[in-house]
């Protein structure tokens, strides 16, 4: 009786166990689909062009010259509007609020506005920059992709100051010197390679970002370095020519494609090599 | 005696000046605080706002509604929620057990140096934009299904009583299965690193002690690490299933955009994201455009609802290993 | 072996250089100290006397770190804690809200029991305080930084190290560097929380050389639960037991011919 117990409970485990490992499987094998695909497909439409030519009318010879630099202009100025108030909330939260009540509730906010859907952050900015302006514009967008940049800084900002020991707080302000040169100078400094992942995985959160932009800052044919009014970028010519019922356009999407999804990986891949390099100091 | 650094009236002033200094940084740093609290609650107002006239007009009723007739001015949002729920419902039940699967493999199964390679394998799928996901779906994905996958189904599981129901369909390769499908893909990289983060937290000698007594591995992880990290794991599955009920770009791409409410999972359909997202740009009149931004609140307070409570579950852990 | 014989073996025999009695530097009087509602000291009274080591010591918990973070303010970083009485500094109340922390800072200097450089070159490391207390040029602070390295002993070991990181350096460096940090501000009181046990033996009988030589100039005060320690480098010792100040003597005494049981009881190990 026992020993068939035991067979039986050896079996369940072997099955289990059998079953973990599919699963692992089952993940891996969507990823390398996923990253196949849009490598082939992409890597195939890959040429000069898409960096010199214009976005095109259908069936004819382009690029992606004006989504890329709108994209990188709307990108770049998220962050530089995102990074400062989510290095200041970090702050606020780790050396200022933490345990408290108000940091606390802030905390729950930034999770909060860190999982939420990014199509409610582009309706946010439409009612109130868009629909106020009453019309679109790379400002717009960028504000949007900055509010979905926030809540990645502060959170990074707040669990790496955490991180660095009471101890240099305390050494630090027995010298005299002021709480806030100690937070700027000492512990900001402690806590920089993760303060700087924090600005990298945010850059590559809303890289890929669509549907924020789809309200905002929305899409132009031509180039355009007006921030006032609509401007190209990539995820919007991607979707457009993505559902488009032409080839050229396809083809020119999955090569956006292809360049966004390797923007994002190598921003992880630096942000995470970042992280693992700095863990010994801490130690 | 030592010379002091600074005669004494020197410091007093220092102290007086970097006192201010003090003042004026906490307070620039509680405003920035204070700003990412009032960020949410201004989203949440706006989409109100903006869809006042909506639900003015509609009433209650508009969350009850299958209407949507641009041309006759009448919307309801039955229809995109019923997607969204049924769409994310469908992620949930692939996603959770395959996570699962994956959170055991890389805590327990897989030999150590494995660990870190294909869990970093699996978190680079969460770091794959939506976009690429729905184009995925929409040109790849979905061809298969339709020539290989579905008309299989149809035949066979789409045949049985009561569940056949919910597998049959025209092998269209597109609609709210595939939708379900793309989601749960994309969602797994979240549930399964905060259900592996939580079941590495379980004390080893927890582990040990049950290994002592002769259990099997799985034993272990079924009998002590889930009933230990339950709460966390709880919530590791409300964060993903806020973001699947939020995802917009995926879904549009493959849910079929079709204003229709069925059983039928082979169907196509809508999600409020994906609504919002194809009709946006074109509403031109001030109640499509209400209804739409009606439904954008809804979908905020439906994902606020499943997020909080997640965060409650994974604080309940948090706060046993006194963090 | 009787109590007295095991004492005897504890401590070493001591040099006694100050025959002078020295004037008081740092004196708590009536003072009493609360966590939130739990009150940790009661009714302290205690003089440190200048340019000597004065040494804490009493098992986990008994409040002699408490006392000592009393002693810079460091305590007012945290919301709960509060503190009733006076703590007198040359003869002004430093609890007093009124008395400048700055000034404060510049007298009393901290070292800690975690060596916690700032992720900074050494010299910034030393160069950072005086920064803040003083504007000297490179050269002046240059003199400074060399003073205060070799007052630390870790001039010959970072003199060609200074612009690297501190990082770099080796735990018994890394506290060493703490202090030449805090005795660069040229304080009038140095306290050190348990300075050496996270240390190895060979930096710890370095550190405690280095105690030796710097109460020349500095008034110190030790918290050690190392009682050997404080026997060894200590002039007067304050032993504490659950918040209160049970016996303070000259070393010696304490080591030797204690007055108080609970004293002997502690010395001789009776608990810990």
């Amino acid at each position: 009786m026992a020993a068939s117990l035991y067979t039986w409970r050896k079996v369940k485990n072997g099955v289990a166990l059998a079953l973990s490992i599919a699963a692992a499987l089952f993940g891996l094998m969507w990823l390398v689909w996923i990253l196949w695909t849009t490598v082939t497909k992409g890597m195939g439409s890959l040429n000069l062009d898409l960096f010199t030519q214009m976005t095109p009318p259908p069936n004819e010879p382009g690029g992606l010259a004006n989504a890329l630099f709108g994209s990188v202009v709307i990108s770049l100025l998220a962050i530089a509007l995102g990074t400062p108030i989510g290095i200041a909330a970090g702050t606020y939260l780790a050396e200022y609020a933490n345990k408290h009540w108000l940091g606390e509730t802030v905390r729950f906010v930034n999770d909060i506005l860190l999982s939420a859907p990014s199509i409610v952050l582009g309706l946010f900015i439409y009612t109130v920059m868009v629909a106020q302006m009453g019309h679109y514009s790379a400002w717009a967008g960028a504000v949007a992709l900055a509010f979905i940049a926030l809540p990645v800084i502060v959170r990074t900002t707040d669990e790496m100051l955490r991180l660095v020991p009471q101890q240099m707080r305390e050494a630090a302000l027995s010298l005299g010197v002021p709480q806030w040169k100690v937070t700027t100078q000492v512990l900001m400094r402690s806590a920089l390679p993760g303060i700087v992942t924090g600005i990298l995985l945010a850059l590559a959160r809303i890289s890929g970002e669509t549907a924020p932009l789809l309200f905002t800052a929305f899409n132009n044919q031509f180039w355009s370095t007006d921030l006032n009014q609509s401007m190209a970028n990539l995820p919007m010519v991607i979707f457009q020519y993505a559902m488009s019922p032409y080839d050229s356009w396809n083809s020119l999407a999955w090569a956006g494609a292809f360049l966004v999804t390797g923007l994002v990986l190598i921003l992880s891949l630096v942000a995470r090599t970042i992280l693992l390099r700095n863990k010994v100091t801490h130690e | 005696m030592n010379a002091t650094a600074l005669p004494a009236s020197l410091t007093d002033v220092r102290t007086s000046r970097d006192a201010r200094a003090d003042a004026l940084f906490r307070l620039t740093l509680t405003g920035a605080g204070l700003f990412v609290l009032v960020s949410l609650i201004a989203a949440a107002l706006s989409m109100l706002w903006g869809g006042r006239e909506a639900l003015q007009t509609f009433g209650l009723g508009f969350f009850t509604s299958t209407d949507w007739n641009v041309g006759t001015r009448e919307f309801g949002a039955l229809v995109p929620i019923f997607g969204t729920l049924v769409s994310a419902g469908i992620a949930m039940l692939i996603a959770v057990p395959v996570s699962f699967g994956i959170a055991v493999f890389l805590t327990e199964v897989a030999p150590a140096w494995m660990r870190g390679p294909v869990g970093m394998a699996i978190e680079l799928l969460a770091g794959i934009p939506s976009i690429i996901y729905g184009m995925w779906g929409l040109f790849v994905l979905a061809p298969q299904l339709s020539e290989h996958v579905y008309p299989w189904i149809d035949d066979t599981l789409g045949q049985l009583p009561l569940v056949g129901v919910l597998l049959s369909g025209p092998p269209l390769g597109i609609g709210m299965l595939t939708a379900g499908l793309v989601l749960a893909i994309m969602v797994i990289p979240f549930i399964s690193s905060v259900m592996r983060e939580v079941f590495l937290t379980v004390p080893g000698r927890l582990k040990e002690s049950a290994y002592a007594l002769g259990s099997t591995k799985w034993e272990v992880v079924w009998d002590i690490v889930l009933p230990y990290t339950r709460s966390a794991v709880i919530g590791g599955v409300f964060l993903g299933l806020g973001r699947a009920l939020g995802e917009t770009m995926a879904v549009t791409f493959v849910i079929g955009n079709a204003y229709a409410i069925s059983l039928a999972l082979l169907e196509p359909g809508t999600s409020i994201a994906a609504t919002i997202a194809n009709e946006f740009a074109e509403a031109t009149d001030p109640l499509h455009k209400g209804s739409l931004l009606l439904l954008g609140f809804t979908l905020f307070v439906l994902t606020f609802i499943v997020l909080a409570a997640a965060r409650l579950m994974l604080r309940q852990l948090a706060k046993r290993e006194g963090n | 072996m009787n109590d007295a014989a095991r004492i005897a073996v504890v401590t070493p025999p001591r040099h006694d250089d100050h025959a002078a009695p020295a004037s008081v530097k740092l004196a708590a009087k009536g003072l009493d100290f609360y966590y939130g509602d739990f009150h940790a000291l009661k009714d302290i009274n205690l003089e440190i006397p200048e340019k000597r080591v004065t040494a804490l010591i009493g098992p986990s918990g008994c409040g002699k770190s408490t006392l000592l973070r009393i002693f810079n303010r460091i305590y007012s970083l945290y919301p709960k804690l509060r503190a009733t009485g006076d703590v007198l500094l040359d003869g002004e109340n430093i609890l007093d809200p009124k008395y400048p922390m700055n000034r404060l800072r510049s007298k009393v200097g901290m070292v800690f029991q975690k060596p916690v450089p700032f992720p900074m070159t050494i010299y910034e490391n030393v160069a950072y305080g005086i920064r803040h207390h003083e504007r000297l040029n490179k050269a002046d602070m240059d003199v400074r930084v060399e003073q205060a390295l070799r007052q630390a002993a870790l001039w010959d070991e970072a003199k060609d190290k200074m612009k690297q990181s501190a990082l770099g350096l080796s735990g018994g460096q890394q506290q060493r560097l703490c202090i030449a940090r805090a005795v660069a501000l040229r304080p009038d009181v140095i306290l050190l929380d348990e300075p050496t046990s996270a240390l190895d033996p060979i930096s710890t009988s370095k550190i405690e050389q280095l105690i030796e030589e710097l109460k020349h100039e500095y008034t110190i005060a030790i918290v050690t639960h190392n009682m050997q320690q404080a026997a060894r480098v200590s002039d007067y010792t304050a032993f504490m037991y659950l918040g209160e100040l049970v016996e303070h003597d000259a070393t010696a005494t304490i080591f030797s011919n204690p007055g108080k049981q609970q004293t002997e009881d502690y010395i001789t190990g009776r608990f810990g």
